[in-house]
């Protein structure tokens, strides 16, 4: 208990340090999406990685929190401390009824219906022009402020981001070890099973998928707050698959894991600046090669290496 | 405690049972026996509400549980385990007995996120409790290896252990000594006993004949679908239709 508390402490400090070390500037902007692409990670990840369920419509959420905060706030003039909580109030509920449904669907079927899911979202967000500005997206968003302090800088957005992020660490951290978290491990290892000891699985998975959704909302709302400008091209198909990415090479079942795969998927267009549109081919290829070699994700995967390589050292000393 | 009638399912033409009916008593073992496809493994996964019947019904401490979910009938005093054990192999022996108090404690989801003080009060009451199952069961010492690394027979313990842990008024076991050697089998029955001795119902499908004469106090013979006998151990050993279903019959 103690030994993860200290181990949250001591990545809230590096979290913390961070702008320091980087002395501000261009990266920051790419840490404060590693911020909020790690809330979507660990969002998916509760779904994905502990209760056993697919989505491949999460960047839908993702977007639905994005524009209902900013049609608030741009368009009705909303406060965006209102915006938020109703943007993910409104995208639980969304989640939790068409869950019931959805749901009761498995492997495959679960993957098509939630992939239909996004797919029908992003096209709402394209369509509905009056509202989302259509393909040309939606301006003017401002920026979150408490007081007189706005959040307008990277380096203030980066720790305003970071604060959610954290905070959800620390509560993503405290469901998984508990008796919630331990249920929806059953229910991923044998759902019948599961049943069997009194677990209500198939509530148990709409509630976390609702609870996946509005994590994925309030990761959207800080989104749009930040860039002040919100288009669909950012929650199409292309980026689910993008979070499903981070949460397999981060490690299923792994809050750390989801942030080292945000990190990852994150950070790593900033080295494949060259490759331009086969990004998407290097993160297929990525993920293929992470489930082949590191099934258990970066988080499980790297310290295996570390110790066959100081092993490896050690038999060449002796 | 438990009682069925007029059980009746069939699978797409098949009759699978038909028309089975008996009652099991409260503190006894009851074994349910009978040649490969009786209906045995159905039998019990109506009862256990994994299947819905086509037609009968099953009465719980005289509440009609018929066609109720498994999660609804480990709330009333139910539980299972399975022919081919179903662990939650990615936890630890201790966290799967933790999972069998799912219903004796209530933090939801946003109480479990913020460690609120009584959760983690009852987190360390569940705690607690599944320590003293996984000790009724002898496997304490295993309590933090992961279960998909148990042998099959440590497997059967930590199943049967976890079922206890939902505290049952009866426990129904599909095939509990099946993949067992014989000082497993010894081991096993002597677990039955003891859970007969905490006032539990016992009910178990089971083909080693031994294990059955010697620990059930009664015994329900099926075959093809059908009830064909119930007795004492020495009445069915006895039964002509029951030595005829299983030998042939010799005229």
């Amino acid at each position: 208990m103690h030994r993860n508390l200290i181990r949250f402490l001591a990545f809230a400090a590096l979290v913390i340090c961070a702008p320091q070390l980087f002395h501000g500037g261009y990266l920051m902007n790419v840490l404060l999406f590693v911020g909020i692409n790690t809330m979507l990670a660990i969002g998916l990840n509760l779904l994905l990685g502990y209760a056993g369920q697919i989505s491949l419509g999460h960047a839908g959420f993702f977007g639905l929190g994005a524009y209902l905060s900013g049609i608030l706030t741009a368009t009705y003039g909303w406060n965006p401390w209102f915006a938020m909580p109703a943007a993910a109030a409104a995208v639980g509920a969304v989640a939790f009824l068409t869950g019931f449904p959805i749901l009761k669907l498995k492997g495959h079927y679960l993957a098509m219906a939630t992939l239909g899911m996004g797919i029908i979202m992003y096209i709402v967000f394209n369509e509905t022009v009056d509202l989302t500005g259509g393909p040309s997206g939606l301006s003017g968003i401002p920026p979150i402020s408490i007081g007189s302090l706005t959040f307008d800088s990277d380096v203030k957005s980066y720790y305003l981001i970071w604060a959610f992020t954290l905070t959800l660490i620390l509560l993503a951290l405290n469901l998984a070890d508990s008796r919630v978290g331990r249920a929806l491990r059953a229910v991923n290892d044998s759902e019948v099973a599961a049943r069997v000891m009194g677990v209500n699985a198939g509530l148990l998975k709409v509630q976390i998928f609702a609870l996946s959704a509005v994590i994925s909302s309030v990761a959207g709302s800080l989104y749009a707050h930040t860039m002040t400008f919100v288009s669909p091209a950012s929650f199409g198909f292309n980026f689910s698959v993008e979070l499903l990415t981070m949460v397999v090479i981060g490690g299923l079942g792994s809050i750390y894991g989801s942030f080292l795969g945000a990190a990852l998927l994150t950070l790593l267009p900033e080295f494949l600046r060259g490759a331009q549109d086969y990004d998407i081919v290097i993160y297929g290829a990525l993920l293929m090669v992470m489930v082949m070699y590191m099934p258990g994700g970066l988080v499980r995967g790297l310290p295996d290496l570390y110790r066959k390589l100081l092993k490896k050292r050690g038999g060449k000393h002796a | 405690m438990l009682e069925l009638s007029g059980i009746t399912q069939i699978f797409g033409g098949v009759t699978a049972l038909e028309d089975v009916s008996f009652s099991i008593a409260r503190g006894d073992i009851t074994g349910v026996i009978g040649p490969n496809g009786a209906g045995k493994t159905t039998l019990f996964n109506i009862i256990s509400g994994i299947y819905s019947q086509s037609a009968g019904r099953v009465i719980l401490n005289g509440d009609d549980v018929s066609g109720l979910p498994p999660e609804k009938l480990a709330r009333l005093g139910m539980v299972r385990t399975f022919q081919n054990i179903e662990l939650f192999a990615g936890m630890t022996l201790l966290e799967n007995v933790m999972v069998g108090l799912h219903t004796r404690s209530s933090s939801g989801l946003l109480a479990c996120s913020l460690r609120m003080p009584w959760s983690r009060r009852e987190e360390s009451r569940i705690r607690a409790g599944a320590m003293k199952w996984l000790d009724f069961a002898g496997i304490t010492t295993l309590a933090d290896v992961t279960a998909g690394n148990l042998s099959f027979g440590k497997g059967r313990l930590l199943e049967i252990a976890r079922a206890l842990a939902v505290e049952p008024s009866i426990i129904l076991m599909d095939e509990p000594a099946a993949g067992l050697n014989s000082h497993e089998t010894v081991e096993l029955a002597r677990l039955i006993q003891r859970i007969r001795d905490l006032g539990i119902t016992v009910a178990l499908v089971e083909h080693d004949m031994e294990l059955v004469m010697d620990i059930c106090d009664r015994i329900v013979v099926l075959d093809l679908g059908h009830k064909l006998a119930e007795g004492t151990p020495e009445e069915i050993q006895e039964n002509r239709d029951v030595i005829a279903a299983y030998l042939g019959d010799c005229d």
